[in-house]
């Protein structure tokens, strides 16, 4: 690093997106070169810009140091803590070399580079009760709960509420009411302490909301977004699987029998029995699903989709009625594998956030992929974005 | 080069023309697949989502048959979600031993055990990485000249960059676009391509998944693409399956063809759209392909 930061001062252009709704003028790209070292910040770029060349940039920072959430941006198209992001590293990845930089999306922009936090962000974070709902009667003194059971939230408690993914949310692209990963990340610190005494209470409410957890689309965003590994995904992922698996909701979105028709379809099938999935989501985990009414009424709404699929010989009837399975002893070695697991009385989980990965050298073995030129290094030896979900 | 060849179940289910182009195609790259068919699926996240051991041990044993197969060089998928969800399964058991120790323990009923260290590449990525661009452009019979395609990813194969190996020497989120380029096409680039199809949540709020298909198809339109072309399945069936739904939830005529990897490849080096089942999609690739003559309509043009 010491060298990095010995570098001079290099040229870096930045094009900002610059607007003002009061001014009745339309948004419009504002390009200004600095000089700084490589190793600064974008937010110090910024900063340059607008001390030298137009006092009138937008933008909104203060700790300057990953800390305080306060200068969220888009660097490239991609969200981004202004002051967390290198020079040299978003020089590298623009095109022609110039730095684009534009405020957040999904929330209103107030000016330039700054989005109405408190119409969005802030509104999701109050409507998922952040705060602890203790258990009665409150002790005296301190709670005492074991270090352990307080380390599963640590993940979330490392949001700054910078709101990069909330910016970046593909479901409230679409779906502005969406709940969104932040809020359910905070939620899911609620969910997961064990001093709170609302569980079911505030997993019911997340899990009928059909903008709750349910409505999340599984898209990553949110998990390359965050400048600090919370994983809002995996938290949002581990709120469904309490809801469903230890509380039993069902909801009224068919998150819970989404889930019990694709685990419980694998377990008869090996494979996904996709014909059974509809039927199966709104009617129930069975095969008399597609007889009660909500599957049927699907179902019927579906059916110029299936007849067209029919007729272009997508859909294979024979499959489609039958399945398709792997061979029998497969099969039963798969559904011997779901007995052990889902028989144990707790659910074994390995999050990589909390114990890290291990530092054994890979083995020399003659299996697929060890050899030489193996790329498994790429995909196995990162720590970042890690964490399980 | 000889494969552990892992195709998915919808590959196999609701969009059979994958799995079919496939295994056209893979002769032509010199690509030998060993079907591991008695692997399962691999939960598509929602398994993990439900318990996350099962997910991983079910996977592992995946991995497991596929060190198994006898001189094959890598495990091979042809799902974008597969490649994610097995991706991430990979990354817990590669990073703790301890972990990884436990889950053989249940595989050992089978006399299996999964080693660290598996090489497994979506078919996109082994184009490129193995096959090399040079060389599939050396085998092009009928290149896509003016044929303009918009890539579709699929979020699996793009988010999250480090678990899926996407770095400055890898950027296997800009490989379509290179492949396409190699194959003699136009590249679109337009909004949607690395946003989301909308499938994950198509039955618990269908207007929201098919505004995202719908919305990204138009914005494809919008980019004058010819067709769409996408290594994942799941997004398949939302883009061209759910297409005239979609048409609906967002207002306007899409009429966008949408291509398997594979057919895409397979048009390229000269197989016949019929072979590569181009026919059986519910959107008819009519834009690129004359039907008359299985000649690329815009090459001809």
């Amino acid at each position: 690093m010491a060298e990095a930061h010995d570098r001079p001062p290099e040229q870096f252009t930045l094009k900002l997106r610059r607007y003002d709704p009061e001014s009745g003028d339309a948004p419009y790209w504002d390009e200004h070169t600095v000089e700084l070292e490589p190793h600064r910040s974008v937010l110090e770029a910024i900063l340059q810009a607008r001390d030298r060349f137009d006092g009138s940039i937008g933008i909104r920072c203060s700790c300057r140091q990953a800390i305080c959430g306060s200068c969220g941006v888009r660097v490239n198209g991609e969200p981004s803590l202004a002051c967390h992001t290198h020079l040299d590293a978003a020089k590298a990845g623009a095109e022609n070399g110039v730095i684009e930089i534009e405020p957040m999306g999904n929330m209103p922009v107030i000016k330039d580079l700054i989005v109405d936090m408190d119409a969005v962000h802030w509104k999701k974070i109050q409507r998922v009760t952040p705060w602890l709902l203790a258990k009665q009667p409150v002790p005296e003194r301190e709670y005492l709960v074991s270090k352990e059971s307080m380390v599963d939230v640590t993940q979330t408690m490392a949001c700054i509420q910078c709101g990069a993914c909330v910016s970046d949310c593909l479901a409230m692209e679409v779906d502005p009411g969406f709940i969104g990963p932040a809020a359910l990340a905070k939620a899911y610190r609620f969910v997961g302490d064990p001093r709170d005494d609302e569980q079911f209470e505030r997993l019911n409410d997340l899990a009928q909301d059909p903008q709750g957890i349910f409505d999340c689309t599984h898209c990553f965003k949110c998990v390359q977004a965050c400048p600090k590994d919370v994983n809002p995904m995996g938290q949002i992922m581990r709120l469904r699987r309490i809801a469903t698996s230890d509380q039993h909701i069902v909801d009224q979105n068919n998150g819970e029998r989404h889930e019990a028709a694709i685990v419980g379809l694998i377990r008869n099938y090996g494979l996904l029995h996709e014909a059974e999935l509809i039927p199966r989501s709104y009617g129930g985990n069975s095969w008399f699903a597609k007889f009660t009414p909500a599957a049927g009424k699907e179902l019927l709404s579906s059916l110029p989709v299936i007849v067209r699929g029919v007729l272009r010989g997508k859909l294979n009837p024979k499959i489609a009625i039958f399945g398709h399975k792997i061979p029998s002893a497969d099969l039963k070695a798969v559904q011997a594998i779901y007995d052990k697991i889902e028989s144990r009385p707790e659910r074994y989980e390995l999050n990589l956030y909390i114990v890290g990965e291990d530092e054994e050298p890979a083995p020399v073995a003659a299996a697929v992929g060890v050899g030489p030129g193996g790329e498994a290094a790429d995909a196995s030896t990162s720590t970042e974005g890690s964490d399980e979900q | 080069m000889k494969v552990a060849y892992w195709p998915g179940c919808v590959s196999r289910g609701f969009t059979p023309e994958l799995h079919g182009s496939m295994a056209k195609v893979a002769p032509l790259l010199d690509i030998e697949l060993v079907e591991l068919d008695r692997a399962c699926c691999t939960g598509a996240g929602v398994i993990a989502e439900h318990n996350q051991e099962l997910a991983d041990t079910l996977n592992a044993r995946t991995f497991a048959l596929a060190q198994q197969v006898d001189g094959a060089e890598l495990m091979m998928n042809i799902c974008s979600t597969c490649q994610g969800a097995q991706s991430e399964c990979q990354e817990r058991l590669d990073a703790n031993a301890e972990y990884r120790a436990h889950v053989n323990t249940t595989l050992a009923n089978e006399g299996l055990s999964y080693e660290k260290g598996l090489t497994n590449k979506n078919f996109l990525w082994l184009l490129v990485e193995e096959i090399g661009l040079d060389s599939l452009r050396s085998r092009v019979k009928r290149p896509l000249t003016n044929l303009k395609v918009g890539p579709f990813y699929g979020c699996y194969i793009v988010r999250p960059r480090e678990r899926l190996g996407i770095d400055s020497e890898h950027p296997r989120d800009r490989y379509m676009e290179q492949v396409i380029d190699a194959l003699g096409g136009t590249v679109i680039e337009y909004a949607g391509m690395r946003k989301c199809c909308g499938f994950p949540i198509i039955t618990m709020n269908k207007e929201a998944s098919l505004k995202q298909a719908g919305r990204h198809l138009g914005d494809a339109v919008d980019a004058e693409a010819d067709c769409l072309v996408t290594p994942c399945p799941l997004c398949h069936l939302n883009l061209d399956l759910q297409q005239p739904l979609a048409e609906t939830v967002v207002g306007r005529n899409l009429k966008m063809p949408v291509l398997h990897l594979p057919q895409l490849v397979g048009l390229a080096l000269g197989l016949d759209p019929k072979e590569l089942g181009l026919s059986r999609h519910v959107v008819r690739p009519t834009s690129v392909i004359d039907w008359s003559t299985s000649v690329v309509a815009a090459a001809a043009a």
